[in-house]
């Protein structure tokens, strides 16, 4: 056959499905479901009133709670501490503490540009079991080459909008750590800090305490305003979990130090801190739902062949039945990727205004993202059709067809979505079975100096986004070849 | 009606799809429920053994879905049902008796699979998560095979409306899958609520029951009412 013959047949296969009201209609339905789940998650959310979620310096979202015990500083200036005491505890029972090791309880030293909640600050802290570290403006975080010793000294140094961070094991000899550009402006607030961040416990988390014992204390230039005040920084904001009963932020005076009681935790938000913030995939969970009506028209537009005893004259018309597969493959592929990419292309936006309306924080994406996020819906729908166009072509019987598709793609993400998942299983689902795919919908980022249940039950999937709709795009390719062999070597 | 019993159960047993869907549903039911029992962890309040040994019920569910909807559907695409109901002509006899033989093979192939799983349970899950036997075990049991009977009877009577397989199908596995899914994506929790409350999946039995029910009058009144 020629190439024009090739033509021929995607041009008839073109007709067929085009001539085909209740086809077309599918794929209409499919792209309004998505649309209509996005009108009703951004209506029935309403945060309105609820305390705004702090911005870091880029704009995005951080925690910015700890206890801070500061004087203001003008100009340069430097302080230095040691650190005799980590101790962290989570609750247990009512009104119980318990003592456990919280990886990344801080305390150590900071300067920030206010007590305002997301200012930008540079800091320099011993932590539960990560070692001495140097952190800045929330996302970045440097390990200090100076190992973790009994006694601790650490020193932060500003000089203009330059701090660097030092730190030594016994208060002679200093390894620096780093330097950092931090926007302090003239007057700016530095002091000691605790910080005690949640702690994944079981399949959740729960919220620590810590307390630290500064010794040592001293202090070089522009300090001034006389005494030490103590404030929790962003005690109200919703990315902080608050303090586990009886504990509460409180810091006291020793001969040469203080005693300094924290929680919260000075890093970027994510999912488990931020837990009112929506994502894009939140509102693109219509995607399910266009599934489904995708999985039916595509089922279908094999099955009617064998049931209308069509697939006769079609195998009789163009008798290389891989090229018939083929040809109804790109037909079915390219219709169902435009009708889902026009329904995530105005879900998106239109589940954004009116998530936005109702007060509802919405993690940050680059317009790049979006895009990755409303082509990969299309394709992700796009290769469940072509998945539904081969089981349907093998069984050809719609309802079988439907239901392997339907249950190969839902079912193990029902099973994922379930907060008594154990990552293990879940992280093993989404990475074997086809609702991997849905890792193209992530928007949201894993942090290693941020601990937190990363699982596909939070939005984070363990496949990078395209990796993981290549796992479904597999399937489909799989399906399809099997396919095309049993359709030549059958009896049609 | 006893005839029209005699004709559908038949008209089943002499078709070998229906009993590879009750194999495969028995199979697949008591595979995912294995498979459920085994990740679960037990800590720190103990196992819930009918909610995770019976996982493998949200898959058999499907394949009852789908033996359902072939009962009707294979008739309406094979042009059968002309033949039935010309040999019957009391069209709601003709259901009835589907309906009836339906229930049997399902609440059969169900309590398979329903004891099937608790047992592999059982031998997964240490022994002192069946710290309440009997009592609770039969009634989880008892009331997941009324469940599936329910769905059975659900589908058929959505396949009665429809006519058509994969848009019946899609129709009630949209049912099935979709309002957990769509709980999430919504924000108030009253509206969450609700939308479980009314899910035949989660709503309990007397909703599932409430579902079978409205899909069963409607597909009984149109089956009456309509040209084949």
């Amino acid at each position: 056959m020629t190439r024009g013959g090739f033509l021929q047949v995607l041009h008839s296969e073109w007709t067929k499905f085009r001539t085909v009201r209740g086809w077309l209609l599918g794929m209409a339905a499919a792209a309004l479901m998505m649309v209509l789940v996005a009108l009703l998650a951004g209506i029935s959310s309403d945060q309105r009133g609820a305390p705004a979620v702090p911005t870091g310096p880029g704009g995005e979202p951080v925690t910015d709670s700890f206890y801070f015990v500061h004087r203001p500083l003008t100009g340069d200036g430097s302080i230095v501490v040691s650190v005799a005491d980590l101790d962290s505890s989570v609750p247990e029972g009512l009104g119980e503490l318990r003592p456990r090791v919280v990886p990344w309880a801080k305390a150590g030293l900071i300067i920030k540009e206010s007590t305002r909640e997301g200012s930008p600050y540079a800091a320099i802290m011993v932590t539960g079991s990560h070692g001495v570290r140097m952190q800045d403006g929330y996302f970045n975080d440097r390990p200090s080459p100076v190992l973790a010793a009994a006694v601790r000294w650490l020193r932060l140094e500003r000089s203009g909008d330059a701090v660097t961070g030092y730190a030594s094991a016994d208060g002679k000899d200093w390894t620096t750590v780093g330097t950092v550009q931090v926007e302090l402006g003239p007057t700016a607030q530095g002091g000691l800090f605790v910080a005690s961040p949640q702690v994944v416990e079981g399949m959740g988390t729960m919220a620590s305490v810590s307390t630290a014992t500064f010794g040592d204390l001293h202090l070089q230039g522009g300090w001034t305003g006389g005494n030490w005040a103590g404030d929790q920084v962003g005690g109200e904001s919703p990315s902080f979990a608050g303090y586990p009963r009886p504990a509460a932020g409180s810091f006291s005076r020793s001969s040469d130090g203080f005693t300094v009681t924290g929680a919260g935790d000075i890093a970027p938000a994510v999912r488990y801190s931020l837990p009112t913030a929506g994502t894009l995939g939140n509102i693109l969970t219509g995607t399910f739902a266009g599934l489904i009506a995708v999985v039916v028209v595509a089922a279908l537009s094999i099955t009617t062949e064998y049931r209308k005893k069509l697939i006769h004259a079609t195998l009789a018309a163009s008798p290389r039945r891989g090229r018939v597969l083929l040809a109804k493959a790109i037909v079915l592929g390219s219709v169902t990727f435009v009708a889902g990419l026009a329904g995530a292309v105005v879900a998106i936006p239109v589940g954004e205004r009116l998530a936005r309306s109702n007060g509802v924080y919405l993690f940050p994406v680059t317009s790049s993202t979006e895009l990755r996020v409303a082509l990969g819906t299309a394709a992700l729908l796009a290769s469940a059709a072509l998945m539904a166009l081969a089981v349907g072509t093998i069984f050809r019987t719609s309802a079988g067809a439907v239901t392997v598709v339907i249950a190969a793609i839902v079912l193990p993400y029902l099973l994922v979505a379930n907060p008594f998942m154990p990552a293990g299983a879940a992280n093993l689902l989404t990475r074997v079975t086809p609702a991997a795919a849905f890792a193209v919908q992530q928007t949201l980022v894993q942090y290693p100096q941020v601990e937190s249940p990363y699982t596909p039950y939070n939005d984070y999937y363990p496949l990078a986004p395209w990796a993981g709709l290549a796992v479904l795009a597999g399937y489909a390719v799989a399906s399809l070849a099997i396919a095309a062999v049993v359709l030549r070597r059958r009896d049609a | 009606m006893s005839t029209a019993l005699h004709a559908e159960w038949t008209k089943l047993r002499t078709v070998a799809s229906p009993w590879w869907l009750l194999l495969a549903m028995i199979a697949a039911t008591v595979a995912l429920s294995a498979g459920g029992s085994s990740v679960v962890s037990c800590e720190p309040a103990g196992c819930d053994v009918t909610k995770y040994g019976l996982i493998g019920v949200k898959l058999g569910q499907a394949l009852v879905a789908v033996l359902a909807v072939l009962v009707i559907s294979s008739e309406y695409s094979s042009g059968m049902i002309r033949t039935s109901l010309t040999a019957v002509p009391r069209r709601a006899t003709v259901f009835a008796a589907k309906a009836v033989t339906l229930t049997g093979v399902v609440a059969v192939a169900g309590t398979i699979a329903v004891l099937g799983s608790l047992l592999a349970g059982r031998l997964i899950l240490p022994r002192q998560a069946y710290g309440h036997p009997s009592a609770s075990l039969l009634r989880a049991t008892a009331s997941s095979v009324l469940y599936l009977i329910l769905i059975a009877l659900l589908s058929l009577g959505v396949a009665v409306v429809v006519r058509e397989a994969a848009t019946s199908i899609g129709m009630i596995l949209g049912l099935l899958y979709l309002p957990p899914i769509l709980t999430q994506a919504i924000g108030n929790p009253r509206w969450q609520e609700l939308v479980q409350q009314v899910a035949p999946t989660s709503g309990g039995l007397g909703v599932t029951a409430g579902w079978a029910s409205a899909a069963v009058v409607s597909g009984v009144l149109l089956l009456r009412a309509r040209d084949v």
